[in-house]
């Protein structure tokens, strides 16, 4: 979606832009899948919102490990993505009176988010689309759609162009360009069962960190809360209720383990804990992800979960049905409840969704400036592929907002600050720079094939989506990132030993293009735990139980740890070097995060 | 579960295809369509046979990416994406015929890979609102019934998956195109260029060599974001209307 929204709004502004993806259509991009909404300061409910109430809000749900000035920035223009978008025929929700009408989300007690039904994300790609679709038509993007960027091309340190497979013929080619700019979404896959589509990956930012970028805090990652529990070992993803449904859900799980095998219905409400408005009575089910998540997770590791493997609470809409009767509930949540239904059997109805946290979206990054632009000069990074909003913890509805935020408002005004400096530096598309890292990347593809092991990519992928999960996932320790960080390293070696992949370079190869970001994982989920075991602190997403209250929140410690990490890659096999970026706070005092 | 599979196997978009069977042991009924394919292509590769290539990606029903045909029907059984198939719908033991999307828009690129580019071609001829970013009024300064907001998004909710073009039998893009043209036209924003969009869309998508709608509604039937086919009538109404008016002299 920042994609979308950046190619239209430059090729508006004169910009010549060759647009690429790997999904069939720029339509499909996964942005698509967000459901819930986005935020933005309009106060149209008249409940004391304000650009600065939503800053703050976005500072605080990162637990003050963001850019200041740019979540300022994000939080101003804010309003004109909403103006934008209506303006482009996006049918957000309205009321009867015709105005747009606005939902709760966590980490807020204002209400401003706007929404179109269960499908926001949909709805703003498509309207994003929609305007790249007619910038297309009138030659001023060129789209190449089903075509992956292997590499970063480097003229005398600056970013002049990419590498790219097409994914049906498998050419590799080059292309020259200006600048560049990346919006590949995140590395939420890394985890192999996340939110995220099969095909997002880390390959165009990671590689561009093997060419000099610095990739900033990659063990921000956030687990969602609302999420249809694992079933079983050949699931290919996990999928996620919107957190909307916390507006009028109430989360719980049994008080007594011997309770927990029991029908919900037969748990009166006495035998049930409430465990978020028990905890967090100011929020209550409203509290920010990273703590849901945790809590649920305390929840079942105390042996109160629910469902198969113990692994699950509830999710519950009985008492807002009594209040508000089924025909709101529908009309708020209808799709949900299908696709719910859908996936396990169960009728949310009249049963309690059962719920658990999984990866969903990875607040860290390419590391940039104020920009946008990282250490590369030339090289510009937009959405959730870039660190600089979120800081550890991202809050609902902001997902959105930052897309097209970078897309709409920020880059169409700041790329210009790197293009003055380039007048008159043409380049040249036959520079012996695209040639050679062509064939480094023809032989990294033969690589793959010409290893003709035994194992699947996917067995591969799996494994290490389980190392992840368990050492460097909602908690982390000392001990577990270093056995994440061996573990790593010997299926890294195995992989290159015995992965199987049949077929050729040429034509449509699936297992080969996954084999090629399974591989970018396998190193970066090495980085993920180096970052991680870094930060000897605990702060939103990233919660390391050395350091935590007694009462088991997160220990932050602003003395030490108030910077971004940002990691230098050194060559194979070299440890990454880290540098910081200190985090200066001008308007906002850091202050214990809670939601009591 | 066990399953006989039938699977179309094509090596390019050149080739003459042809169906191949294969079985799937050992799949569990909780599993989707598409990971009951992930393991027989796990099983295949495993004897040396090359997977079986499908284009998929959200697995949550919103992309629109998969493009199976399930014994004849696009997305298979149940009003839904294929990777929102599962597979406790079928019965043990059940033969299973996989193909791809078949509409002649949309070539075969290998084994159930499809071509959808038409769909973006048809989009790029009309399907927007011209406006330019930085120039939006106040979200609020145009109030829109939530009636006429509602119908919009009913309209909107298009994955663009191309089932309808590939169900009906005149492999017939209308649904499609008329739930952009329902979407758009219903709005104020989009009412100015509804003439231009209509004219637009529905040229370049006899162009790409989708078919006319005679009226099967099979498009509908196998929506899986249910969108009704009565937005045809309303796509037929918008084409007449600009249609007669260009060929007047009048301005679209």
């Amino acid at each position: 979606m920042a994609g979308a929204s950046a190619a239209s709004t430059l090729a508006e502004q004169g910009y010549n832009v060759k647009c690429f993806c790997y999904q069939d259509s720029p339509r499909r991009a996964h942005s698509i899948a967000a459901q819930g909404g986005i935020n933005a300061a309009k106060n149209y409910q008249n409940d004391g919102d304000s650009a600065y109430r939503l800053f703050y809000d976005t500072i605080k749900g990162g637990d003050f490990r963001s850019r200041e000035a740019n979540v300022h920035r994000l939080a101003e223009v804010s309003n004109n993505i909403i103006d934008q978008c209506v303006a482009k025929g996006v049918p957000f929700a309205r009321e009867y009176g015709g105005l747009l009408d606005n939902r709760s989300f966590g980490g807020a007690q204002v209400s401003r988010t706007f929404y179109a039904r269960g499908q926001t994300g949909q709805q703003l790609l498509l309207g994003a689309y929609s305007g790249l679709s007619q910038q297309i038509a009138r030659g001023s993007v060129k789209m190449y759609p089903k075509t992956e960027m292997l590499d970063l091309v480097l003229i005398d340190g600056h970013a002049k162009g990419i590498v790219v497979r097409d994914l049906t013929t498998g050419e590799i080619s080059s292309h020259a360009g200006d600048a560049v700019l990346l919006c590949s979404g995140g590395y939420g896959n890394v985890f192999y069962l996340s939110t995220n589509a099969r095909g997002c990956n880390v390959t165009a930012t990671f590689r561009a960190y093997k060419r000099g970028a610095f990739f900033a805090n990659p063990c921000f990652t956030q687990i969602h809360p609302t999420c249809i529990p694992v079933s079983g070992d050949y699931q290919s993803k996990l999928t996620l209720m919107s957190e909307s449904l916390r507006n009028d859900g109430r989360i719980w799980a049994p008080k007594r383990k011997e309770d927990c095998g029991k029908e919900p219905s037969q748990i009166p409400d006495d035998a049930r804990d409430y465990f978020l408005e028990r905890k967090y009575p100011s929020y209550g089910n409203l509290a920010p992800r990273d703590i849901s998540s945790r809590s649920a997770k305390e929840v079942c590791d105390e042996g109160r979960g629910v469902g198969p493997g113990g692994l699950g609470v509830y999710l519950d809409f009985n008492d807002a049905i009594k209040r508000l009767g089924r025909k709101t509930i529908e009309e708020r949540y209808g799709n949900l409840f299908e696709m719910y239904q859908n996936i396990t059997g169960e009728n949310a109805y009249e049963r309690p969704m059962r719920i658990y946290p999984a990866v969903h979206y990875t607040m860290g990054g390419l590391w940039v400036d104020y920009n946008l632009m990282s250490n590369i000069p030339g090289l510009h990074v937009l959405g959730e592929a870039n660190f600089s909003d979120h800081g550890a913890n991202r809050l609902g509805a902001s997902a959105l907002m930052q897309g097209l935020a970078d897309g709409y408002f920020v880059i169409p005004y700041t790329l210009g600050n790197y293009m003055t400096s380039q007048f008159g530096k043409k380049v040249d598309p036959k520079h012996p720079a695209f040639a050679k890292t062509i064939e480094e990347t023809k032989e990294k593809v033969q690589k793959l094939l010409d290893i003709k092991g035994n194992r699947t990519v996917d067995s591969f992928h799996r494994e290490l989506g389980l190392i992840m999960w368990d050492y460097c996932g909602m908690a982390r320790s000392e001990d577990g990132l270093k056995i994440a960080i061996d573990k790593i390293q010997k299926l890294r070696a195995e992989f290159w030993r015995n992965l199987k992949i049949l077929g050729t370079p040429e034509g449509i190869n699936m297992e080969l293009e996954r084999a090629g970001r399974v591989a970018d994982f396998l190193e970066f989920g090495e980085l993920m735990c180096r970052d991680a075991l870094t930060r000897n602190e605990s702060c939103g997403g990233h919660f390391r139980t050395e350091y935590q209250t007694p009462e088991g929140e997160a220990l932050r410690n602003d003395d030490e740890y108030a910077f971004v990490s940002a990691w230098e890659y050194q060559g194979e096999n070299q440890l990454p070097t880290l540098n910081k970026e200190p985090l200066v706070y001008e308007k906002v005092k850091l202050a214990t995060r809670s939601y009591k | 579960m066990k399953f006989h599979l039938k699977v179309w196997r094509q090596k390019d978009a050149k080739a003459p295809g042809t169906l191949e069977s294969y079985e799937a042991d050992n799949i569990p009924a909780d599993a989707s369509f598409l990971e009951m394919l992930d393991i027989v292509n796990s099983n295949l590769t495993g004897k040396n046979i090359e997977p079986i290539q499908f284009d998929s990606d959200c697995r949550e029903g919103i992309c629109g990416s998969c493009s199976l045909t399930i014994n004849g029907v696009p997305h298979g059984p149940g009003r839904g994406t294929t990777c929102q198939v599962y597979m406790r719908k079928f019965k043990d033991g059940d033969t299973i015929t996989i193909e791809p999307f078949r509409a002649d828009a949309f070539p075969v690129q290998r084994d159930l890979v499809v071509n959808r580019g038409a769909f973006d071609r048809v989009m790029q001829a009309g399907g927007y609102i011209s406006e330019r970013c930085g120039s939006a009024p106040d979200a609020n300064s145009v109030p829109i019934s939530k009636v006429i907001a509602d119908e919009a998004m009913d309209a909107a909710a298009c994955i663009g998956c191309g089932a309808c073009a590939a169900a009906c039998p005149n492999g017939s893009a209308m649904l499609f195109v008329s739930a952009k043209v329902t979407h758009l036209g219903l709005l104020p924003q989009g009412k100015p260029e509804n003439g231009r969009r209509v004219l637009g869309m529905v040229r370049q998508m006899d162009e790409e060599g989708f078919g006319n709608c005679s009226n099967y509604y099979a498009c509908e039937a196998v929506c899986p974001a249910s969108v009704p086919a009565a937005f045809i009538g309303r796509l037929n109404r918008e084409f007449t209307a600009a249609s007669v008016k260009e060929s007047i002299g009048m301005n679209v």
